[in-house]
């Protein structure tokens, strides 16, 4: 472990566009435009165009290039694990982190002390990115998009297997599953897959270069169709497979083009009956990208660290419960995270 | 317990009826008895007992949670049972099982446990269970499944799956018991149907046609048809034997228990068919006053004294065991009268026929049910020699409703319909202009418009949006519905204190500015 001399609360510092690093006159995930950002993974609502210079993973680059094409920053490529001098001897690296593909903890070390800022990050297997890798550290910042008892995430093998019974009972429904483009998308079609899922997917249009990105790097999801490429009769075939949409079409006109569709909502949200309903899904899949409540405190304590803080979510229950446990935790209460986009 | 789960899970989160039905039909085909008939039970809200009750497992749960998490899990999530499901800790030492209990040895080992047991035996299979399935445990051991089905329709599964009339099933239904062995084995062909004389019977009502004022009117004369006045009570069934009486709402739904003093007046073995009302001192009390009634399982002495139930009956179906549905409504009435001579007549009356010359006698009557304010819906016609037919057929009943009430109002907000209409705004909320020129919602709809007309104004929706509260949708105050209902009353329900009686959309007004859509006050003016 290393020995800390310093409190990272006079160096580090929450302002309006975000987590900032004062020495290092850097942010990370700004939701605001600034001249340095480093970001730890793709999704919107921690990339977001117009920085100066962004500082990221390879794949996180790469996403960031397929969502923002007009954007031009200066751009530093960090590969996992390997260190980068920022300004006054501020030493920062990558570690994964489970989450999405190219998604990382930005580790940041300065005046023996380390500080990690893990981003989104979960601990369950899944076949889409690289595992979660802890990282000792004095000071850890975690989100808590389900820190609560009630969030205990299932496996995933139980949660495809309610697909597949229901492509049997309904063989002559679509199939509709709502996942956000990047991560959700990838990790529910290589689950079917696991499942013996041995049909096409059909692909809504948001979807479409995400999933070849990934199949650049190498992953493999079988056969998959643009739904939108079937005209007329020719959708008929979509009945009794399975389509993937953003989840924003599960309750819209273009869920009506699909043959009897079977509305299903793939979040982590889904563990909650009402949330469920409220997406109008009419099966809930409980997949989530995210720590679940257990695996929050696993990981906060795994890293030993002193010092939480706590970004989004539900603060006040990990708060609590890390407090308990004489770790201290405090809430950063960060403005700006979508916790709809899980 | 694990196929129980699933079959809940997957109906809790389908939406369209007709989908439910396909998956209870499977479930039943594929299950063995016992554990298919509690299900059923279950379904049908037709257990008679709690496995355990509802403080027991919110005190296990207080024991082995810290108190703190418990309050900020159950704020979020909301449900006393779904966050038990999902924050249940397992015990320090469970006792764990090589496999679950099926579901009726769960209810038999429940009935046969005494309290320590009950509780022993809870923790026990929820510490062996998914959170799902600890839902489904603690929905069925206190009775409060709400999977959007009625027993209705569970009884409509029943019927396709033995190809027979919806009829013959609600006949047979409340003369069997769970797990409904004799049920089941009669729809696998394996035995007769199940012989229920002796048990209390439901008989499936006879309905009316509205009247069509063109070419039925001409029909009527005073020596082919009776009047009657149409009451604004419910449609019940009041059926006795020697042992007990049961009261049935048009559906079949057994309310017996709201009723006491009701069911306590009863002296006669028959089924009589009419309407429940509540009567005090002054006169027959609104459709309100017998909410009021409906809405209490076990209703308080105070509450029975207050708004005593009336039962104000117009058929008799059976007597003393024999059937009279094939007797003329004459024949049948005069049968009525006699029971009514021994019977408590404070709390049972007859349906008096009205006196009728022509049509345009029962024109005036009919406007004068007008000006009752809802407590008379209009006027009931019926064909003197017609039978006693389950269901609707034609010329034998007609309903003569009085005519609606028309205001036009604003639509406020809109919320996206079910099955079908999910992706359509069709649930509207509209509300009428006060003193100070703001709009306050009376009443929400979501039918009266065609098919055609609702593409229309789910477009205009879409383009008029303003804020979204979770599924409601806030537009820009600016369409006018006129909305037709059957009465109106004062009601804590919105926030302009009144609530209306069966809106409907009756025309949109797509030429009418919103600042002349109606005054609160003119809605005010209908009640007296």
């Amino acid at each position: 472990m290393v020995q800390s001399s310093t409190n990272a609360e006079e160096w580090m510092q929450v302002k309006p566009q975000g987590l900032y690093c004062i020495p290092a006159n850097a942010y990370i995930d700004p939701h605001q435009p600034v001249e340095r950002a480093i970001i730890t993974h793709g999704h919107a609502d921690h990339a977001r165009p117009g920085h100066g210079m962004v500082i990221a993973t390879p794949l996180t680059h790469e996403i960031m290039k397929v969502r923002y094409p007009e954007d031009q920053p200066q751009r530093i490529s960090l590969d996992y694990n390997k260190s980068y001098q920022l300004l006054n001897e501020i030493n920062l690296w990558f570690a994964p982190a489970g989450h999405v593909l190219g998604s990382a903890q930005a580790v940041i070390e300065y005046h023996n002390h380390r500080i990690v800022i893990s981003g989104d990050y979960k601990r369950h297997p899944d076949p889409t990115c690289q595992p979660f890798e802890v990282v000792e550290c004095d000071t850890f910042v975690t989100e808590a998009t389900f820190a609560l008892p009630v969030f205990s995430h299932p496996n995933l093998e139980d949660e495809m297997a309610k697909v597949r019974r229901s492509l049997e009972t309904f063989s002559d429904r679509a199939h509709l599953i709502g996942v956000y483009g990047l991560g959700k998308c990838q990790r529910v079609m290589a689950s079917l897959r696991e499942a013996g899922y041995e049909q096409p997917f059909y692909l809504h249009g948001a979807l479409l270069a995400l999933t070849k990105l990934y199949e650049n790097h190498g992953y493999n999801f079988g056969e998959w169709k643009p739904a939108s490429g079937l005209k007329g009769k020719a959708r008929e075939e979509m009945r009794g497979r399975i389509v993937l949409a953003p989840p924003s079409t599960l309750a819209d006109r273009w869920s009506r083009t699909l043959p009897d569709v079977l509305p299903i909502m793939a979040s982590g949200w889904m563990q909650i009956r009402a949330r469920a309903r409220q997406r109008r899904a009419e099966m809930a899949l409980i997949v989530s990208d995210h720590a679940d409540w257990h695996d929050l405190i696993r990981t906060v304590e795994e890293t030993k660290a002193k010092d939480v803080w706590i970004t989004h979510g539900r603060t006040d229950a990990l708060e609590y419960e890390l407090k308990k446990r004489g770790i201290n935790a405090k809430a950063l209460d960060l403005i700006g995270r979508e916790e709809e986009v899980e | 317990m694990e196929e129980f789960s699933r079959l809940l899970d997957e109906l809790y989160f389908t939406n369209s009826t007709l989908a439910k039905e396909k998956i209870l039909a499977n479930y039943l085909k594929t299950t063995s008895d016992p554990d298919r008939g509690w299900a059923l039970a279950a379904i049908a809200g037709t257990l008679r007992f709690d496995l355990f009750k509802r403080n027991l497992s919110k005190s296990l749960m207080v024991e082995r949670m810290d108190p703190e998490l418990f309050q900020l899990s159950y704020d979020y999530v909301g449900e006393l049972s779904e966050t038990i499901a999902l924050a249940w800790q397992q015990s320090d030492e469970p006792i764990l099982m090589n496999r679950l209990p099926t579901l009726s040895e769960t209810i038999v080992e429940f009935q046969g446990c005494g309290k320590e047991g009950i509780r022993q035996y809870l923790v026990q299979l929820l510490d062996n269970m998914t959170p799902p399935q600890r839902w489904a445990l603690l929905k069925l051991g206190t009775r409060g499944l709400r999977i959007g089905m009625s027993a209705r329709s569970v009884k409509r599964v029943l019927a396709n799956m033995k190809s027979v009339d919806l009829e013959v099933i609600e006949e047979l239904w409340h003369g069997l018991e769970p797990p409904y062995e004799n049920l089941f084995e009669w729809i696998d062909g394996k035995s007769d149907m199940p012989d229920i004389s002796g048990t209390i019977r439901y008989l499936p009502v006879m309905l009316a046609h509205p009247i069509d004022e063109e070419k039925d009117l001409q029909r009527i004369t005073p020596e082919t048809h009776n009047a009657e006045w149409k009451w604004d009570g419910i449609r019940v069934q009041i059926s006795s034997n020697e042992i007990e009486t049961k009261i049935f709402s048009r559906t079949g739904d057994d309310i017996s228990g709201s009723f006491p003093d009701l069911v306590e007046a009863i002296n006669f073995h028959a089924i009589v068919d009419g309407e429940l009302l509540v009567k005090t001192d002054e006169g027959i009390g609104s459709l309100n006053d017998l909410q009021q009634r409906l809405n209490k399982k076990k209703p308080s002495a105070k509450l029975i004294k207050e708004r005593p139930a009336h039962f104000r009956g117009y058929d008799i179906l059976s007597l003393n065991g024999d059937n009279l549905r094939s007797l003329s409504l004459d024949d049948r009435r005069s049968e009525l009268h006699k029971l009514h001579e021994s019977v408590n007549q404070e709390i049972f009356s007859i349906s008096e026929l009205l006196e009728f010359e022509t049509v345009d006698d029962l024109k005036l009557m009919r406007a004068e049910a007008d000006k009752s304010n809802g407590l008379l819906e209009g006027l009931m016609i019926k064909d003197k020699t017609s039978t006693y037919v389950s269901g609707r057929p034609k010329h034998a009943w007609y309903k003569w409703k009085c005519d609606p009430y028309l205001l036009d109002a604003v639509l406020m907000y809109a919320q996206r319909g079910h099955g079908k209409r999910s992706s359509y705004y069709s649930d509207y909320t509209f509300g009428l202009w006060n003193e100070a020129g703001e709009l306050l919602p009376i009443g929400k709809a979501y039918f009266g418009f065609t098919d055609e007309e609702l593409k229309l104004i789910d477009n205009w929706i879409r383009k008029n949006k303003l804020k979204r509260f979770g599924p409601v949708q806030e537009v820009k105050k600016e369409l006018v519905f006129e909305v037709a209902f059957d009465s109106a009353h004062v009601s804590t329900r919105h926030k302009s204190g009144f609530a209306l009686r069966f809106p409907r959309i009756h025309r949109i007004r797509w030429d009418k500015p919103a600042s002349e859509a109606n005054l609160l006050e003119d809605l005010a003016k209908l009640i007296k």
